[in-house]
């Protein structure tokens, strides 16, 4: 096993127990957002999908570059949004009735 | 590596901590803007450490670039559309379909890391490691999977467990198939091996879907959430890039511990689930010995003259709600309540909905201050000294039986509903099935039911109401 290797699980390994860790303290009310704001955090693979670009030079890596960006971008735009959205309604009390807030 | 490498880590890493920090401002509702905030500035850095590095190879073309470019916007302006224009309702459908591009995605990067177009030219095939096959297999699995699930929510195909002969001997040939082919690609480099690990992938995620109830919609969303996070962070390896590796664990464990939470709220293990054949949706589960009880039937009236005189009242909320969009008509009944003096609260079960904290989500939709919404083991205890708890399109989860041994829901969680004082199920007539009458509860002496339809019912309550206190 390479040394990139070691040191890419070992940060694997650690970033799950963190996310066990931080997850485990989200209440019931917020899990859907949160499902949301998980969905959002995986569109980091945006980064991954833009950097098949440093050596796509045929059709076919323009192709997989172009369908993964695509892909990649729906996910992490609409998963903020969704997620901001979402939060913006969880109030503590209910604000004045009239308003805009019928709008959404 | 260079300091140039080293720099664009560092703000990954930092990127990644955003990602944490965000989670973690997520364990309460009067943080978790924030949270989301914090998680959109990683996103944010890790784009621009991403463009920097683009710009700093110098080998990306002009054709590279336009197709990154127009690629990017074309996603971007989807995912905003139906960002913007999802109903409440609709949320279990959209993030599975995020969850299945975001797969999508991340399996694209593995084959296209496996079919390098320089590998190609020599003859000879990108690296092939256990992480590039995992990317594939999972991310393949969870794109077609998700859109299944999305199809079922949406309606699309049907809800109920569609299961056929010999599915289950199909799952295993595929399984053996992946499994097999992938071994062989360790030592052989082969486009066409590839190529039949990608199908039979994305043929098993359909197959995996498609034997799964409505009802257990919950825990399949979670698990494909997870697979989404796990193909993510294989996408990392693939590239050596620590922002996907953090970014997609943290996705991976968030997903894992959700499943869990669900399959645990139905007593069910996920293998069971899995292997499907029980969640035919809003079930209706035959328990013996009920078929000839009676059941009170009320007017509005009286269940509105209950409801104004009680001191307190625990509102039971189900997925009949939602579907019969009658949140807001409960929000309303509520506040009129809570202006008089009654003490309203909400009982959300975990598997209320379509997805976990669905439910929580559709109240806050229609207003609902979220103090009141108030989680299964915290409001259990207070049933006892409930006066009224109205029951509204949820079944299963408030059914005694659950209690006894021998049922088919034996040992899942439930809301204690029956302790309450009294009780007022609002349903849809029960029309024919009436002989196989599932839930218990309904023919509790203290139970009365109110046959309509949800968001009908909750507007004559509140006029009943209304015109009782006036």
């Amino acid at each position: 096993m390479s040394t990139a290797l070691v040191t890419d699980l070992t940060i694997f390994v650690l970033a799950l127990l963190v996310g066990i860790e931080v997850i485990g303290k989200v209440p019931a009310t917020l899990h859907t957002p949160l499902m949301s704001a998980t969905n959002s955090i995986h569109g980091i693979v945006l980064a991954g999908a833009l950097l098949i670009g440093v050596t796509a030079h045929s059709v076919l890596g323009y192709v997989l570059a172009f369908v993964a960006a695509v892909f990649a971008s729906a996910n992490v735009v609409g998963g903020y949004v969704v997620t901001g959205r979402m939060l913006k309604m969880f109030r503590r009390r209910t604000p004045v009735e009239k308003g805009p807030g019928a709008g959404e | 590596m260079s300091s140039f490498d080293t720099s664009i880590q560092l703000i990954y890493v930092l990127a990644a901590a955003c990602f944490v920090m965000g989670l973690h401002l997520m364990n309460s509702p009067a943080t978790a803007r924030r949270g989301n905030q914090a998680s959109t500035a990683g996103m944010v850095i890790a784009g621009i450490a991403t463009l920097i590095l683009l710009i700093h190879s110098g080998s990306v073309t002009g054709v590279g670039w336009t197709v990154l470019i127009v690629g990017s916007a074309i996603g971007s302006a989807i995912g905003l559309f139906a960002a913007r224009g999802v109903q409440m309702t609709a949320m279990p459908q959209l993030v599975s379909m995020f969850n299945s591009v975001g797969g999508g995605a991340a399996a694209l990067i593995a084959i296209y890391e496996y079919i390098h177009d320089e590998g190609l030219r020599s003859g000879v095939l990108g690296t092939t490691t256990v992480t590039t096959l995992l990317d594939v297999i999972i991310g393949a699995v969870t794109f077609s999977g998700s859109i299944v699930a999305a199809g079922k929510l949406q309606g699309l195909i049907p809800g109920q467990p569609l299961i056929f002969r010999g599915g289950r001997l199909l799952n295993i040939a595929l399984g053996v198939v992946i499994v097999g082919t992938a071994i062989f690609m360790l030592t052989t480099a082969s486009l066409p091996a590839l190529v039949i690990v990608l199908l039979a992938a994305l043929a098993f995620g359909v197959m995996m879907v498609l034997p799964i109830g409505g009802a257990d919609m919950p825990v399949v969303i979670s698990l494909l959430n997870a697979f989404t996070g796990t193909a993510v962070a294989m996408a990392g390896f693939v590239i050596a890039n620590w922002a996907l590796i953090v970014a997609g664990a943290l996705v991976g464990a968030s997903g894992g511990i959700l499943t869990k939470l669900m399959a645990d709220a139905m007593n069910r293990s996920l293998a069971n689930i899995i292997v499907g054949g029980f969640g035919t949706g809003d079930a209706a589960v035959a328990l013996e010995g009920a078929a000839d009880a009676s059941v009170r039937a009320i007017a509005a009236d009286d269940a509105a003259i209950q409801l104004a005189y009680a001191a307190k009242v625990i509102i039971v909320p189900g997925y009949g709600l939602a579907a019969a969009q009658a949140q807001h008509g409960v929000a309303e009944l509520a506040k009129l309540l809570e202006e008089r003096g009654i003490e309203v609260s909400y009982a959300i079960h975990p598997v209320a909905g379509r997805m976990p904290g669905h439910m929580n989500v559709l109240l806050a939709e229609a207003n609902v201050p979220y103090p009141q919404l108030v989680e299964m083991d915290e409001i259990n205890p207070e049933f006892a000294r409930t006066d009224v708890a109205l029951v509204i399109g949820a079944n299963d989860v408030t059914n005694p039986a659950a209690r006894r041994a021998g049922t088919a829901i034996s040992g899942m969680p439930i809301l204690d509903v029956d302790q309450a004082k009294s009780i007022i199920v609002v349903k849809r007539s029960m029309g024919h099935g009436y002989a196989g009458l599932d839930n218990e509860l309904y023919t509790d002496p203290k139970t009365s039911m109110y046959f309509a339809d949800a968001k009908k019912a909750m507007q004559q309550l509140t006029a009943a109401v209304k015109t009782l206190v006036g």
